[in-house]
């Protein structure tokens, strides 16, 4: 294998795995959102695209010289355009409710309408030539130095450096990343303990016995696709404001889809669409490291891998996807 | 005392309005009211989006028409243009007929496409028009297999089609981009069976350029390089014979029938499963052959980047049609003449080429959520006594 270093190869793998997977994560919880509530999202794609341009740009226009400096130091600016970003996908997530729930138009053609918006938006006023006076930066950084550690040398080229390899792997992440993993946690819980959870998941399943019971289904729905486009919208910045830290026409390069397939292969369940990100991040971070590894195959074959897992999850062949029974169905109120 | 009488309408109180048309005449009429005044809104929106920009929009709309209609070549982009989406457009139209969204018409034009280059370039010493309809017949076959797969899947296991056909797009892309591919620059990673020895100098993934006898014959020049190939009459042909397919066959029934009710189909005797997978191979099929007609009649080979989009747009264009055939002719005609134009546009009046994705997405909404255009411009629905069409009202109901 030559001059391959296979422990840095391995480290950088595992990170660019999480990189790649929390923007995912974040688009199946929110596709999770929705669809648990009955409303088939697939206009997560589109929400994350218009979030991540307006973030972006708030980031842009907040940086430029003549703002006041108080709005320009890195706390404010990031957080005012974490928020534009996360209201962006809020407000999508709102008209997809508005869309489907008020005027009854099918789920996937609102959401296809979505898609299509995003990215002629963000095109046309997209003009390029900007810059900014920074992306978000890490929130830990390493504690542990390279100097100070011990190698462990399992082969040659083959060596890790504890503990200083383990922090690069938990820390120098961003808040968004850390934020994920909470959500992760706080969102599973909420959706199997609390009354929210129940009355989302009744909502779901049988609006009509959820009607009857006083339940205001049509509240649910609106309120948790403006959460769950929030959801995109925060995965959207996490592309605009942490990853890239540059807006690029286009940049979601199917992560919103990406996103519907982990939430089936997760089950429906924060914690499944956790895994499942992580796997697909992985796949995706193999595609780049392959010949880091030695590995002489072509990435486009291995890049195939997640997707054909995730059919043959949904037909069943490995576990079985229980969908929400009513998703993706309008309901009348009588 | 109104609420009541318009909840339960006495027997004599027979409503008067618009005397002379009977009711299909105006249902029709509003059919056609409603996709034109959203077209029309989504052009005052536009140029609100243009004024925004600082830009004039007469400027730009009159540029957009110039492009599309006007100049030497105009109106034949257009009609080239709108070749692959009346067949991208069809292949989602047809299987909505029997309730199924063909969300994969991307996937399937990307393998029709590339299949169709190898052909056009594998194989040699056929006449001419003997090789073109081999190599569209093989990106037609591929392009049903790849439709297939999702209808078995929904057959068989009710994996839901519209996420299953959306990972074979990616396995598509994925596929023809290792057909195609360079391969590594030392030479240990193969290049892909497909790709072009040229690719291995310049580096761009593609075929190799189709051979001559595999082209569509052209039917107009426009010097110095637009060719309109025969693709236009092909599209029309091929919209005679699904009209024909649905509403004069027995499997036509059948699926219009699961359409409607699969349970009821079935308890009638009918093979759901069967209608099932074949509506998707003949809509794969449709779309292999959108990707086929653009690369044995524009493109001459396979390239990665290429055609992105078209199967998209033929989502668009059937819902905007109302997924009857002959409307996805008019509303194909509609998009490619906005692509034609969109080049002059984007020219005379420094306008993004965006906007035209901005006009695409706010018809459709507009079509699709027709109370936004019956309550901006005042159109009451024709016989209010009917059911309306609520989640359906797009989806396979209308002819």
């Amino acid at each position: 294998m030559g001059e391959v270093e296979l422990g840095l190869a391995i480290v950088a793998t595992i990170n660019a795995a999480i990189r790649f997977s929390i923007p995912i994560t974040l688009g199946a919880l929110s596709g999770i959102m929705s669809e648990r509530s009955g409303i088939v999202n697939i206009g997560i794609e589109g929400m994350m695209l218009m979030a991540a341009f307006t973030g972006f740009m708030t980031n842009v226009y907040l940086s430029e010289p003549g703002v006041s400096e108080t709005l320009q130091s890195a706390p404010v600016r990031l957080a005012l355009s974490l928020a534009v970003a996360m209201l962006t996908g809020g407000a999508m997530g709102l008209l997809h409710a508005l869309l489907s729930i008020q005027y009854k138009v099918n789920q996937i053609i609102s959401g296809t309408v979505i898609n299509i918006l995003a990215v002629g938006l963000t095109g046309y006023f997209y003009a390029g030539d900007t810059s900014t006076l920074g992306k978000l930066p890490n929130l830990i950084s390493n504690p542990w130095p390279k100097s100070s550690a011990s190698e462990l040398v399992l082969r040659d080229n083959f060596s890790f450096f504890l503990p200083h390899d383990i922090g690069r792997i938990l820390f120098d992440k961003d808040l968004i990343t850390y934020l994920t993993f909470a959500l992760v946690l706080v969102f599973g819980w909420t959706l199997f303990n609390t009354t929210w959870g129940l009355r989302t998941r009744s909502v779901g399943e049988n609006p009509r016995a959820a009607d009857t019971l006083g339940i205001n289904v049509f509240r649910v729905q609106y309120t948790n696709l403006f959460l769950g486009g929030m959801l995109a919208g925060l995965g959207g910045a996490f592309l605009s404001l942490a990853a890239v830290g540059v807006f690029e026409r286009n940049m979601t390069t199917g992560r919103g889809f990406i996103a519907l397939a982990v939430m089936i292969f997760g089950n429906w369940r924060p914690s499944g669409a956790l895994w499942g990100a992580l796997l697909f991040g992985f796949a995706m971070a193999l595609q780049g490291q392959l010949q880091q590894f030695g590995i002489n195959f072509p990435h486009q074959l291995v890049g195939m891998l997640p997707y054909i897992l995730t059919i043959v999850v949904l037909a069943g062949f490995v576990g079985r996807a229980q969908p929400p029974a009513f998703a993706g169905q309008t309901y009348e109120q009588e | 005392m109104a609420t009541t009488a318009q909840s339960h309408p006495p027997p004599t109180a027979v409503r008067r309005r618009s005397p002379g048309f009977p009711l299909q005449v105006r249902a029709a009429l509003q059919g056609l009211l409603i996709p034109i005044l959203s077209v029309f809104t989504a052009v005052l929106v536009g140029s609100v989006l243009i004024l925004l920009n600082g830009r004039d929009p007469i400027t730009a709309y009159e540029g957009l028409l110039e492009g599309a209609f006007l100049e030497p070549r105009g109106l034949l982009a257009t009609f080239r243009n709108m070749t692959p989406l009346v067949f991208s457009g069809l292949a989602v139209a047809f299987a909505i007929k029997s309730g199924l969204f063909n969300i994969g018409v991307q996937g399937q034009l990307i393998i029709g496409s590339v299949v169709a280059a190898w052909v056009g370039y594998a194989v040699e010493g056929l006449p001419p028009l003997l090789h073109v309809t081999l190599a569209m017949l093989a990106a037609a076959l591929a392009g049903a297999i790849w439709g297939a797969i999702p209808g078995a899947l929904k057959a068989y296991t009710d994996a839901h089609e519209v996420i299953t056909t959306i990972m074979l797009n990616y396995i598509a892309i994925s596929f023809a981009g290792w057909l195609i591919s360079t391969g590594s620059a030392d030479g240990t990673i193969k290049p892909g069976p497909f790709a072009s020895p040229a690719s291995a100098e310049d580096a761009i993934a593609r075929t190799p350029d189709i051979l001559e006898s595999a082209k569509l014959p052209v039917i107009y020049s426009v010097p110095p390089n637009f060719d309109l190939h025969i693709g236009i009459f092909l599209a029309i042909i091929t919209t005679i014979l699904i009209t024909f397919l649905l509403f004069r066959t027995t499997f036509g029934f059948q699926l219009r029938m699961v359409g409607y009710s699969p349970n009821a189909a079935q308890y009638a005797g009918v093979n759901v499963k069967r209608v099932i997978i074949l509506t998707m191979a003949i809509a794969g099929l449709l779309g292999g052959m959108a990707g086929g007609i653009q690369t044995l009649g524009v493109n001459h080979r396979y390239e990665g980047n290429q055609s992105l989009g078209l199967g998209f747009d033929g989502i668009t264009v059937a819902f905007l049609a109302g997924n009857s055939a002959l409307g996805v002719n008019i509303s194909a005609f509609l998009f490619g003449a906005m692509e034609a134009g969109t080049t002059r546009m984007a020219r005379s009046a420094d306008v993004a080429i965006e906007l035209i994705q901005v006009l695409q997405a706010t018809i459709l909404m507009l079509v699709a959520a027709d109370q936004i255009v019956r309550r901006l411009y005042r159109i009451r629905e024709v016989g209010e006594g009917r059911a309306r069409q609520s989640s359906g009202a797009s989806a396979g109901k209308d002819g």
